[in-house]
């Protein structure tokens, strides 16, 4: 019989450690089928940032590399220009990418780095056990905003491809989710291209994936895609905020 | 080879590294260390390297360790408040074995501090500086000569060991000019560096650049292999220069710059009748605990006296060299105040003084 359905080669064979129902395994997935498709797996480097995907070096195929909290932009440049040949790509929370390592990733953006981000949303710190995130929604309850996120007490909530897209440096901004088999089609599409662009030369490309914790989201999976859709894609809509391309053709 | 060059401390040093095969180098400004970048910027796009300049301290070392990992010879250089920055990727670089050179252009501090030559960051660069089970190997040259070579030497201790290494210098050293003579630099002898990531091109397993050991086993485990290539390093890397202990009564210590003036000191006590040696610690760390033993051989009494651009930070090694086996004394100058031979001298005679 014909096998239709097998682990990418990129994906490593072990069990992921995420909860069950974590969008985290979904978008390694997607990573790796890309990686698979474009045949570039010996020549591609990651960069695991510190987060829920901490051990993401363990699962993908390619060389890796774990950064300290924040720094994998930082980290992912010295391996670029080291081997500018190569493809290089980072995979990030929103804690590790919009808190501790904004500067990384504003500065990595804005040179125009060329190497390929991958930024899961899911407006909570995974791994501490659900404190407040730079995405945290206002009025969303965290393990530090007992209360719900104040705008007065905890500040406002950073959109991060809106913001990035605000610079020359990027060639390809676009925020995706992966709640819906349409969804996560769109999502791997995008993600191949931010890789294609790296490829070509083009320069920074970032994938924004709005996600779910259900585990300190405190409901189940199929909840928390429902919380997702009502509360967060309305505060961070899904689409291509960057694409030098598209403006290319006008 | 055998060409004398006149050159600026900070200047000879970049050229050092380059010479070395440094191709990559991050940085972000901070005066008294502003021409080792200038220089790169200046060099590297006309060898086909990579200058950079940082967004902060804190991202260019971690482009270190990035490029460090993917393998090549790679240098990042600050003065002090920079290198409090790095302490964090200094720690996950000697976490996950990275080899690199980092250059310390001491300036005073606490602080933001001043930009005058200051020695206060050999606790920092000797005792830890970040969080962890490490060390970095510290090389205290006191010359532009000396500059060169271990610049050289850091590159190759590094590949050998897979460690950071460190170059402490002062403002002073950094901006003098003194002729340097480049030597040719042969890396043969260094072993392939088949752990980094370069890409699998599918013809090896992956390679893996990392610092976290979720088990206490692992980590325990890792900790202890580290601790036996430092024991490799105290065994095989320690660099000193001593200079008639054999029968002084007063054994001055310092490094670096200080070293220099306390030479001067030396002579000038010399002149006077006194009988004055002098340990010159090239590495920092390793502490070259073995010159304390042969001047200690004879068994008689004596004083070593560490003098330092500082409050006192070196003077605790000297003190654990000597276990109590003979008078440790002190004489320092900080915040960015070189002290003068005179001072030093004073101090030889208030100790001679005190003997008689
Ligand atoms: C310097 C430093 N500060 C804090 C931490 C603790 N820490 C680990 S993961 C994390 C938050 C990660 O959240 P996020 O990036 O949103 O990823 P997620 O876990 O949600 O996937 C924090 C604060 C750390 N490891 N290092
Ligand atoms: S804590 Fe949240 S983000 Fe982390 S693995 Fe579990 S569900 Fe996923």
């Amino acid at each position: 019989m014909e096998k239709v359905f097998t682990r990418p080669h990129a994906l490593t064979d072990v069990p992921l450690h995420y909860c069950p129902g974590c969008p985290h395994g979904i978008v390694h997935r997607l990573v790796a089928e890309v990686i698979d498709e474009l045949g570039i797996e010996g020549s591609t480097i990651g960069v695991a940032p510190v987060g829920c995907s901490v051990f993401a070096y363990n699962y993908f195929e390619c060389d890796m590399q774990e950064a300290a909290h924040g720094r994998a932009p930082a980290v992912a440049t010295g391996i670029k220009r080291v081997h500018p040949d190569k493809v290089v790509f980072t995979y990030q929370g929103d804690g590790d990418l919009a808190a501790i390592g904004t500067a990384e990733t504003v500065h990595a953006a804005a040179r125009g780095e060329n190497i390929t981000t991958i930024f899961i949303n899911n407006a909570i710190y995974g791994m501490t056990g659900g404190q407040m995130a730079p995405t945290t929604l206002l009025g969303q309850v965290t393990q530090t905003t007992p209360y719900g996120r104040d705008q007065g007490r905890n500040g406002n909530p950073i959109r991060v491809s809106e913001m990035l897209a605000t610079l020359d440096g990027p060639s390809y901004i676009e925020r995706v989710t992966v709640d819906t088999i349409p969804h996560i089609k769109a999502a791997k599409k995008a993600i191949k291209k931010a890789f294609e662009n790296q490829i070509a030369g083009k320069g920074f490309s970032l994938i924004e994936v709005v996600s779910t914790c259900p585990t300190n989201w405190g409901m189940s999976p199929t909840e928390a895609f429902d919380w997702m859709r009502d509360n967060m894609l309305p505060h961070y809509p899904l689409g291509v905020y960057k694409d030098i391309d598209a403006k290319e053709e006008k | 080879m055998g060409n004398k060059v006149l050159m600026k401390g900070n200047e000879a040093l970049a050229e050092a590294a380059i010479r070395a095969g440094c191709k990559h180098f991050f940085g972000y400004p901070i005066t008294p260390q502003t021409e080792v970048s200038a220089y790169m910027a200046k060099k590297m796009p006309k060898i086909g390297g990579v200058f950079l300049q940082a967004e902060s301290e804190v991202a260019a070392i971690n482009m270190v360790y990035g490029a460090g990992g993917a393998g090549a010879r790679v240098m990042t250089s600050s003065s002090s408040p920079g290198i409090s920055l790095k302490q964090e990727g200094i720690s996950y670089i000697a976490g996950a074995d990275v080899p690199c050179v980092i250059i310390n252009i001491v300036r005073g501090g606490p602080g933001l501090g001043g930009i005058q030559p200051a020695q206060s960051d050999y606790y920092q660069a000797v005792k830890g500086g970040g969080h962890g089970d490490y060390h970095l190997v510290v090389l205290a040259p006191s010359s532009i000569q000396e500059m060169v070579d271990l610049t050289a030497d850091a590159f190759d201790i590094g590949d050998k060991y897979r460690c950071p290494v460190m170059i402490m210098g002062d403002g002073m050293l950094g901006q003098m000019m003194e002729p340097v003579e480049f030597k040719d630099t042969d890396t043969a002898s260094l072993p392939e560096k088949d752990w980094a990531t370069t890409g699998t091109d599918m013809k090896r397993k992956k390679n893996i650049i990392n610092s976290l050991f979720i088990e206490p086993k692992d980590l325990e485990d890792l900790v202890l292999a580290r601790q036996k290539k430092y024991d490799e390093i105290e065994a095989n890397e320690v660099r000193y220069e001593t200079e008639d202990i054999e029968d002084a009564d007063i054994i001055l210590v310092a490094y670096g710059t200080t070293a220099r003036i306390a030479k001067t000191a030396m002579s000038k006590a010399k002149a006077k009748g006194l009988k004055v040696g002098i340990i010159r610690p090239i590495t920092l760390w390793p502490f070259p605990y073995e010159a304390f033993e042969k001047a200690l051989a004879d068994g008689k009494k004596k004083t070593f006296l560490a003098v330092e651009m500082s409050m006192g930070q070196m003077v605790d090694d000297v003190k654990i060299a000597v276990n109590g086996r003979a008078d440790v004394d002190f004489f320092g100058r900080t915040g960015g105040i070189v002290p003068t031979p005179n001072e030093i001298l004073n101090k030889i005679e208030e100790i001679a003084g005190g003997d008689k």
